[in-house]
């Protein structure tokens, strides 16, 4: 069971610790253990940020200074398709549900594995297999997708490129997204520990709760378009092709009926994780548990109503297009509940400032802004004015990046002593956060500036009075980078040489501290007999 | 492999199967959308297009399907009597008629081709706007269900043999379960687009 270190100390590798029996890549691969698929999901998906970064960064590179700079129209098109795929579909939307969700998952409700372990396992191979054909269609005879993210019909139908072999990646990746899904639904509702009623889930599962649902019921949306995709560029069935009596308009209808729900698969659980580390680091329960928890709820249903407003100048009808802003507006509700009431539980707390709060904290500051400014958006007047403008990129990046990026790095520090059984050195890790929110701001805001006075966006090419604020997002986007290089070897650096810690480094109340670092391979011993609810921190370290 | 993993959840499994069966549906339901939207634009067409479909081989195989949901649900019921062999029998009748509804479409579409009715074909092309659009989605619909069937088939084949091994009794008998779900799932699906594609007037 133990092993002596130098130190003299015991320490277990819990879940770590190899099986002898077959190669240790196999151990991995093929392990239904759902805390080994979490970090199989977390390795990948750290791999795959740091392809789509890079990506970012050549288009940002390319935008430094007008004209062609180091690429040309059509290469520049394949960086923004390529960066929006893996992002999107290989790095938010599996990035908090998927890595920290498996882990944590059944940890948090007390059980000892989720309740379809090898469907689960399945789900990261097909994730693997879709990644793989969606990056592969960056080679190859056509040359890399040029659509967009979005696969906007009737374009996607003709062009040369790979769009079919990156869009059959995409359907792959969303079938593995649905069996996530509803494996997580499925041990939400059957495997709670005795004494885990529903009043006491941890506020991340509630957000896993509400992302699964999404997760499966808009999913099959997007499989459906992507099918209509291919069948259009393989059988030229013609269903979008207004030569032939069809609609383009359906097609992107089609697609943001998942698609904008998506955001919420990409948001919704980053909102849990934030949920969580306030209420440790601020040493108060979270301020009107019912409500954060209902937002959830609300945001994913409203959210699934309100896919139009990305389609205000597309020609859609007048009534639909307020009908939709309006609905736009009421998702602001719930979301507003949240932020109040993570600030409500700050209040009067005594905050204790470790990497994950500064990161947690972040999140809240960005996410606002992101919001704030999806108000503009959202209104149809004003968006009418900045949209396809880099004010919209600027937008769904503090979102995307500024919330959900951020949460997942705060999810990375809070829960890494966890994972792991060592801690980082929280210096060079506020180092690395001061560095990233400086480069991610400038960055970002200058987007939205530039945006504001015109520029539009997915041109590799731009007027000469847009230069300025062009070199200022670049020079951010090369300070965020030096951040996140940073963060990035910190914890690299203690994964392998990190102090040991005990079960509960935070103090936390929920039920995956109160075993070891790293968690034995059955989670629990014996199933945890729950007496209090997630928050009730003054018994933090009783199950 | 993980121990827990082999606990049974009977209850837990059923879930997750009828969670499956709607994202299954909602993928069909963005097919009948598109259907509903461009019904909705081109009514006469779409009548006139409905019209050319075979209302033999559609009623045939409806009939077909109706009747291997009742064996497959009766299959069920033998096995949780413990009548191994009728259940066996009635699960080989499921699968047989799932078979014979493949070779049904298969016809059905070929003669399609042969009267040039096909998305690009010259007929097609000539016609008024929204008859192409009509059997563009008849056969995406069709296709896409067509698929179904044939997974179906696979599983409830997969489910005979665990039966014969006896590796699905009587008081283990979600598997057969979840796959008799799945085969009714294929015949609505069927129960919509029947009604839709042929009976359009």
């Amino acid at each position: 069971m133990g092993k002596v270190i130098q130190m003299g100390e015991y320490f277990r590798r819990g879940f770590l610790e190899p099986s002898g029996k077959q190669p240790a890549l196999f151990d991995w691969i093929f392990s239904t253990d759902h805390k080994r698929i979490g970090l199989l999901y977390l390795y990948s998906i750290c791999t795959f940020f740091a392809v789509g970064a890079t990506i970012g960064l050549l288009i940002r590179l390319e935008l430094i200074a007008p004209g062609r700079t180091i690429v040309g129209p059509q290469i520049y098109n394949a960086l923004f398709t390529l960066h929006g795929v893996i992002m999107i579909f290989l790095f938010i939307i599996p990035g908090v549900p998927a890595a920290f969700g498996n882990f944590l998952l059944p940890l948090q409700i007390g059980a000892r594995d989720v309740a379809f372990p090898r469907l689960n396992l399945l789900s990261w191979w097909l994730y693997i297999f879709g990644a793989i054909m969606a990056l592969s269609a960056l080679f190859g005879g056509g040359g890399a997708p040029d659509t967009g993210w979005t696969f906007y019909l009737p374009f996607a139908g003709e062009t040369t490129t790979n769009v079919s072999l990156a869009v059959f990646g995409v359907f792959v990746l969303g079938f593995s997204s649905i069996l996530t899904g509803l494996n997580f639904i499925t041990t939400i509702h059957r495997m709670r520990a005795p004494g885990m009623t529903w009043s006491r889930l941890p506020l991340f599962i509630w957000s896993l709760y509400a992302t699964a649902w999404v997760q499966v019921l808009a999913t099959p949306i997007l499989a459906i378009t992507l099918v209509l995709i291919l069948s259009e560029r393989v059988l030229g069935l013609g269903l979008f092709d207004a030569a032939r009596g069809g609609d383009p308009l359906m097609y992107q209808h089609l697609f943001w009926i998942y698609s904008h729900p998506a955001v919420y698969i990409m948001v919704l659980p980053p909102m849990g994780v934030v949920s969580e580390i306030i209420p440790v680091f601020a040493r108060r329960p979270i301020f009107g548990y019912w409500f954060v928890a209902a937002s959830s709820i609300a945001i994913a249903a409203a959210g699934s109503l309100v896919w139009g407003h990305h389609m205000f100048v597309s020609g859609m009808s007048d009534t639909a297009v307020l009908v939709f802003s309006l609905l736009t507006f009421i998702v602001a509700i719930p979301s507003a509940v949240k932020v109040f009431n993570w600030v409500a539980t700050l209040y009067g707390g005594s905050i204790r400032l470790d990497a994950p709060m500064l990161f947690a904290l972040t999140f809240v500051l960005l996410f606002s802004i992101g919001g704030l400014t999806g108000l503009i958006l959202g209104s149809a007047a004003t968006n009418v004015h900045v949209h396809d403008t880099h004010f919209v990129v600027g937008h769904f990046h503090y979102t995307m990046f500024g919330g959900g990026g951020f949460a997942f790095f705060a999810a990375l520090h809070y829960w890494f002593p966890k994972f792991f059984g060592r801690m980082y050195n929280n210096r060079r890790a506020t180092w690395a956060w001061g560095t990233m929110v400086i480069g991610f701001n400038l960055l970002y805001f200058s987007m939205m500036v530039v945006g504001m006075h015109g520029m539009p966006r997915r041109y590799y090419d731009y007027l000469p009075q847009f230069t300025h604020l062009n070199q200022i997002a670049t020079i951010g986007s090369w300070i965020l980078a030096l951040g996140m290089a940073l963060m990035a070897v910190n914890l690299l650096i203690a994964l392998r040489r990190g102090q040991h810690v005990g079960a509960n480094p935070w103090e936390a109340a929920t039920l995956e501290w109160t075993v070891a670092s790293p968690p034995p391979p059955e989670n629990f011993e014996e199933l945890p007999q729950v007496s209090h609810g997630p928050y009730d921190l003054k018994r933090a370290g009783e199950a | 492999m993980n121990p827990s993993a082999q606990h049974q959840d009977a209850e837990g499994a059923r879930l997750g199967m009828w969670l499956f069966l709607f994202s299954e549906l909602l993928m069909f339901g963005g097919l009948f959308v598109v259907f509903a939207v461009y019904l909705q634009r081109y009514p006469a067409q779409f009548a006139d297009a409905g019209r050319q479909l075979s209302l033999f081989f559609g009623t045939g195989n409806t009939v077909l399907l109706l009747t291997s949901s009742l064996t497959v649900a009766l299959a069920f019921e033998a096995l949780r009597q413990n009548r191994q062999r009728l259940c066996q029998g009635l699960l080989g009748f499921t699968i047989l008629a799932a078979g014979l509804f493949l070779v049904n479409k298969g016809l059905e579409w070929h003669a399609k081709f042969q009267h040039d009715l096909y998305p690009g074909s010259q007929t097609l092309r000539q016609a008024p706007a929204g008859q192409e659009l009509f059997f563009g989605l008849y056969y995406l619909t069709t296709g896409l269900h067509g698929l179904h069937v044939i997974f179906g088939g696979v599983i409830l084949s997969w489910v005979l043999v665990q039966v014969r091994q006896g590796r699905i009794i009587a008081t283990r008998p979600t598997m057969l379960e979840n796959g008799a779900l799945y085969w009714h799932l294929v015949d609505v699906i069927w129960i919509f687009i029947f009604p839709l594609y042929y009976l359009l007037l």
